[in-house]
């Protein structure tokens, strides 16, 4: 009898976790593209998500065998014209909808490059999420003067 | 006769005249400028710095060129580089006038950004940018002139940090003046309309 409870319960839990785990797999990703700017410099990366599932998708953080350091960031200006940038630990999708990392705005701040990409490059990075489900995302080098969104 | 002749063209080249004034002052109004107009409210462009190619160098090396003044830093890879590469598009659309501009990045980071540095950067986007650093002092001294302000962030494990930076592009003319201040939410259109009436010929003012 405990047994079957604890079987019960341990499926339970194995479930939950299942459908949590699918945050990633609601969400696509978009215009994905990094900014290269010359030697060892920090690069950013921009992305647009759409979350097609019925709940929040959490953007926690992102990784890639291509830089060591990964963090995602946003660019905020106060009232008095000054520009900061600041390190954001979650950020939530919400259900059927749209959030851009963007310049002067979300972005991930690329840094220490296993080796120097080039203009033209695709880059994979694996956007992480809240749950711990995984999105990985090809992203188009492009030279630094690039003005338009991709 | 003679006189009468003489009356009438009189009549004649008041009433031209007077056109003629009329619609100069129709010029002079509404203001030209689509951007900010900061004459007589900033002071003159005036520095002494390192250029890029590790020269020293004054404002007065600038004389004769409309200037474009913007203080950031190299690792800034998020706002610094929109700002840029929104400038560059606006060099291509003035197209040949452009050589009449320089774009001046002055690094708010001098301790990062040295001249070599400094040159990958702005070469990156666009010709007629120069970067210029130089002491912690001399940068300072620019910025409180035109009252921009930024903090260092406090670092972070890897030593790596942050600046909080102004975000204006002040804009002088060929004397130095201070002229405009665009912010970035100044469209393209609006600096090349304004940077065309600053690069015209007939701007004396
Ligand atoms: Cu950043």
């Amino acid at each position: 009898m405990l047994c079957r409870l604890l079987f019960l319960l341990a499926s339970g839990v194995m479930l939950a976790g299942r459908a949590q785990a699918a945050e990633a797999d609601h969400v696509t990703a978009s215009h994905a593209w990094i900014r290269l700017l010359p030697g060892e410099l920090p690069a950013s990366g921009y992305v647009a998500l759409r979350n097609n599932g019925v709940s929040n998708a959490v953007l926690v953080g992102a990784h890639s065998k291509a830089y060591a350091s990964v963090m995602l960031h946003q660019s905020t200006q106060d009232a008095g014209g000054m520009d900061r940038m600041t390190t954001v630990s979650r950020l939530a999708i919400p259900a059927q909808g749209e959030v851009s990392l963007a310049p002067a705005s979300y972005h991930l701040m690329l840094e220490q490059a296993a080796s120097p990409p080039k203009v033209g490059d695709t880059i994979d990075i694996t956007l992480d999420f809240a749950d711990g489900s995984h999105l990985p995302v090809a992203f188009l080098v492009r030279p630094a003067n690039a003005a338009d969104a991709n | 006769m003679k006189l009468l002749r003489l009356a009438r063209l009189i009549c004649l080249l008041t009433i031209l005249l007077a056109s003629l004034s009329m619609s100069a002052c129709h010029q002079d109004q509404p203001p030209p400028w689509q951007l900010s107009d900061i004459s007589g409210h900033m002071p003159d462009l005036s520095f002494q710095l390192t250029d890029d190619q590790g020269k020293t160098v004054t404002a007065a090396d600038y004389r004769g060129k409309v200037t474009l003044l913007y203080f950031g830093y190299t690792h800034c890879p998020d706002v610094c580089p929109l700002t840029l590469a929104h400038l560059h598009v606006v060099m291509q659309q003035l197209g040949k006038l452009s050589d009449g501009v320089r774009i001046l990045f002055v690094s708010v980071d001098p301790t990062r950004d040295t001249p070599a540095v400094l040159h990958g950067y702005v070469s990156a986007f666009d010709p007629h940018a120069v970067g210029l650093t130089g002491s912690p002092s001399d940068v300072e001294a620019l910025t409180k002139r035109y009252r921009a302000a930024f903090t260092r962030e406090p670092g972070k494990a890897d030593g790596s940090y942050d600046v909080s930076h102004s975000s204006g592009i002040y804009i002088f003319d060929g004397n130095g003046k201070a002229r405009l201040l665009a912010t970035p939410a100044d469209t393209q259109d609006k600096l090349v309309h304004d940077l065309h009436l600053l690069l015209s010929p007939g701007d004396t003012t």
